[in-house]
């Protein structure tokens, strides 16, 4: 039974007076939404996904997409996205997969809350005429520094931990491979080292081509273990225990068989073709000593020159678990919002589990700070940034950085089409496929993530001048510079941040 | 926009209260009657192993409500109202109050902070607010202007070899007398010209610390970075002041290897102390550098780009620090040399002799 749930998202709009036959559509759509019949393209709009691919490729520009004019009637509830997930499941019986984050909840208090800048009373500072600097240490900090005179001169008697030197508060995240392809991988660390930041190796494993950018990379241990071994650990930057991720808390991992490829099936340590399964918990961590365990051991296999850190998504009583990770040793908890992105997670528990990173990034800081071990761990916030505004807000409410994910992937071609768990990712990102792999230049995808951040941080170097000031450590939990805007009482509250006008 | 000046003789002479007043008031252009006020240090000789805690009261039955606290955790040695004047553009708002007290003999081992939080459980009730609370020193201060609050409190009867004063210019906050420098802590005070950008950062580091700020102004943060710095964490002042100032990382890789190390800990250590947005400060302190008791310091420090002007001067023993040359000529005609300090390095001058 076909029923009426089958009507197209998008539409294949062919001019066909301009189009010259080259077919160079039909090779670029990795969906099958373009073929070739009677002499001429012919598109299947049910199977096209908006990836833009044709479009981009097209050199008489004679395709555009367009959205299917609605022949649902209209219902406030019962929206046409609503009745199309009944319809698919009625068909499937199966879960619904979707692919990148939230979808459901359009509010990001980021875009509620305003930033300051200095009139007359003090003077804004230009960025072209003074240094502004954004260096930022990732890593515990002591509550106090000794020194001892010795003569002349002074000995410093604290031992500072491990810490990540970032050149810049914004750090890339964590994706792995098998979910990305190689060159989506080999571009984002290429991009790290440029900028001086680090990105995440993802919990599959680090390949071989990778070890050269290991020192800007920080190598990932998920429930999985997949590709942890000893020289791993060694060579990474730093070591990040997932605990959960944003788009999909309490949830495992499953890169099925058929993605298994030779290569991946190498750095994964598992057979070629077999499920890639990463269970929902940690079956060594059922508890937070558990944890505590796991970081101590982790930090004793790098003969304590590393900084562990410890993600988790933002779930309800996220800052007495953070608080709990902070005691158990993490030098760095990376708390990922309701908001963050992923390559296939269950759609129901995407769109439904966990918090905003806003709310549970400044409850963090203030539990921390009021349990007097602010200064014991860095906090990392994730899920949501979008450009250099967000990092700026997420800095001024407690984060010590951000991690950004969609983004760079934006800036490695990516259009949202949200259909990376299909593996046909049309822009050699999320694929594995060899031919849709080559799409992607490592190099130029890397100049091009590095060009993000660069733009970012003269963006922020932008809006620490206009608030007075030159150094990323005075905007860090600066709330004062902050205002809310159409923001209810309680957030304001829980934000720490006054409404606007006061 | 406000004016700070501080005069102090090393050699402890004390000097009338004639040179701060004559100084400060020749800046009367940079402020505008919203708050005025002096720091003294060598006042109370005869009391001087006795904390003095200046109190403004917001009315006289508050003044029993006090004592009754302050029995409850010291010993009252002597209490008696500040003495003050009519003067005319100046509501008493307030009754100022001095206590002479010490520490009962078990608590003194930590004298020093258990008199903080005394200090900051008083300010707590509302009310009432403990202005200074150091040995031998006190402070003065209300809404006026700097020559008018002199008037007041009758300055021309005190004599000090170690003077602050400053002339306000609120931008930040409202005019009240207890947000009229200097700020004060046992034996620091403070006085600052300029707006601290990085107030809610200072702010949130020093409460994780204990502090609480509770003066509803920036330059409040800057008395308890210091006594957190000096006093608790034992930094030397150059140390310190490279908190308050850091170099920037670039100039910090070019320092030898062990001197960075050091910079480099304090900069990640205490990155929430940093000061930023323009300031001139001068800092007094009754009780000198960590482990030399008895002497005391001035230390006059702008920001790391000097976006607020401080000027120095040294005659015969006596070193002055200014916002401007002029506060300085108008009481010193000939000075041995005047200089600029650089941006973000203190001038410190010491003070000799037992007291
Ligand atoms: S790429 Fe453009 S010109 Fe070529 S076949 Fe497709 S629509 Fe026609
Ligand atoms: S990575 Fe590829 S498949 Fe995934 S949303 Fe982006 S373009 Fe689509």
């Amino acid at each position: 039974m076909e029923m009426y749930s089958s009507v197209p998202e998008f539409r294949v709009d062919i001019d066909r007076q301009a189009c010259r036959l080259c077919k160079r559509c039909i090779e670029n759509c990795s969906f099958g939404a373009l073929e070739w019949r009677d002499n001429k393209v012919k598109a299947f709009n049910d199977r096209c996904v908006a990836c833009q691919r044709c479009v981009s490729m097209c050199p008489e520009d004679a395709i555009a997409l367009r959205r299917t004019p609605s022949v649902m009637s209209a219902h406030p509830i019962w929206t046409e996205n609503a009745r199309r997930d009944v319809f698919t499941q009625s068909r499937t019986g199966a879960i619904l997969l979707a692919s990148t984050g939230n979808e459901l909840h359009e509010q990001v208090i980021f875009d509620n809350l305003l930033l300051d800048a200095c009139q007359v009373t003090n003077p804004a500072i230009d960025p072209l005429r003074e240094p502004i600097e954004l260096r930022t240490y990732i890593g515990r900090k002591p509550r106090f520094v000794e020194l001892e005179e010795l003569g002349d001169s002074l000995r410093l008697n604290t031992k500072l931990s491990p810490a990540l030197k970032l050149e810049i508060p914004i750090m890339i995240a964590q994706m792995s491979y098998g979910a990305i392809s190689v060159e989506a991988h080999e571009a984002l660390a290429r991009a790290a080292v440029m900028r001086g930041t680090t990105m995440g190796s993802g919990e599959g494993g680090l390949h071989k081509k990778l070890y050269p950018y290991a020192d800007h990379i920080i190598v990932q241990v998920a429930s999985g273990r997949f590709g942890v071994h000893p020289a791993y650990l060694e060579a990474g930057a730093a070591v990040e225990i997932k605990i959960g991720q944003g788009a999909k808390p309490g949830i495992g991992g499953h890169l099925p068989g058929t993605k298994i490829t030779d290569e991946i099936s190498e750095t994964r340590m598992i057979p070629i073709g077999a499920d890639a399964i990463s269970p929902a918990p940690h079956h060594d961590i059922y508890s937070i000593e558990d944890l505590a365990q796991l970081v101590n051991a982790l930090k004793e296999a790098t003969r304590y020159k590393k900084p562990v850190l410890v993600k988790i998504a933002a779930v309800h009583n996220v800052a007495a678990i953070c608080s709990g990770i902070c005691r158990a040793g993490a030098d760095a908890i990376v708390i990922d919002g309701f908001r963050a992105g992923t390559g296939a997670t269950p759609k129901v528990i995407r769109d439904n589990v966990g918090i905003p990173v806003e709310l549970a990034l400044a409850s963090v800081d203030q539990r921390l700070r009021e349990e007097g071990i602010r200064n014991e761990t860095s906090i990392i916030a994730s899920g949501t940034i979008r450009n250099s505004g967000d990092v700026a807000k997420a800095i001024a409410l407690g984060a010590d950085a951000v991690k950004i994910g969609t983004a760079a992937l934006i800036a490695l071609g990516c259009t949202v089409c949200k259909r990376c768990y299909t593996g046909k990712c049309a822009w050699g990102i999320a694929t594995q496929d060899p031919e849709l792999r080559s799409r992607l230049d490592p190099v130029e995808g890397a100049q091009r993530v590095s060009n993000l951040l660069l733009a970012w941080s003269i963006e922020l170097k932008e809006i620490l001048g206009a608030a007075g000031i030159n150094s990323i450590e005075s905007l860090r939990g600066n709330r004062d510079r902050l205002r809310g805007y159409g923001l209810d009482h309680t957030t304001l509250e829980i934000l720490g941040v006054q409404p606007a006008g006061s | 926009m406000c004016s700070i000046l501080g005069i102090v003789n090393e050699n402890r002479k004390r000097l009338s209260a004639k040179y701060i007043v004559e100084g400060i008031s020749l800046m009367n252009d940079r402020c505008n009657g919203l708050g005025g006020g002096f720091a003294a240090y060598g006042l109370y000789p005869e009391y001087k192993d006795y904390y003095a805690l200046h109190i403004l009261l917001k009315d006289f039955e508050l003044k029993d409500q006090v004592a009754e606290m302050l029995k409850d955790y010291v010993n009252i040695y002597k209490d008696e109202e500040i003495e003050t004047r009519n003067v005319e553009r100046i509501s008493q708002d307030y009754i100022p109050w001095r206590f002479f007290v010490d520490v009962p003999e078990r608590y003194t081992s930590d004298a020093d902070n258990y008199i903080i939080d005394l200090a900051m459980k008083i300010n707590n009730t509302g009310g009432a607010l403990v202005i200074s609370s150091g040995k031998n020193m006190g402070v003065f201060k209300a809404i006026g202007y700097p020559d008018e609050v002199a008037r007041l409190y009758k300055l021309e009867n005190y004599k000090a070899y170690m003077w602050l004063a400053h002339g306000r210019y609120p931008t930040n906050t409202r005019g009240w007398w207890g947000g009229a420098h200097p700020f004060s802590i046992l034996d620091y005070s403070i006085v600052h010209n300029g707006e601290i950008t990085s107030y809610g950062t200072n702010k949130r580091f020093l409460e994780s610390y204990g502090y609480k700020c509770s003066y509803f102004t920036d330059s409040e943060v800057l008395a308890y970075l210091w006594d957190l710095l000096v006093r608790r964490h034992k930094l030397p002042i150059e140390l310190a002041s490279e908190v308050l100032a850091p170099p920037f990382w670039e100039q910090i890789e070019r320092m030898p290897p062990e001197k960075r190390r050091i910079i480099e800990a304090l900069r990640m250590t205490y990155g929430p102390a940093m000061v930023n947005g323009p300031f001139g400060i001068v800092i007094a302190n009754g009780s000198g550098l960590t482990g030399t008791a008895g002497n005391g310091t001035m230390v006059g420090l702008s920001d790391r780009i000097k976006l607020r002007p401080l000027i120095c001067a040294r005659k015969n023993g006596t070193t002055f620090m200014a916002s401007e040359e002029s506060a300085i000529k108008a009481v010193c005609k000939n000075p041995d040399n005047v200089w600029a300090p650089h941006a973000g390095k203190p001038t410190v001058a010491m003070v000799n002799g037992d007291v």
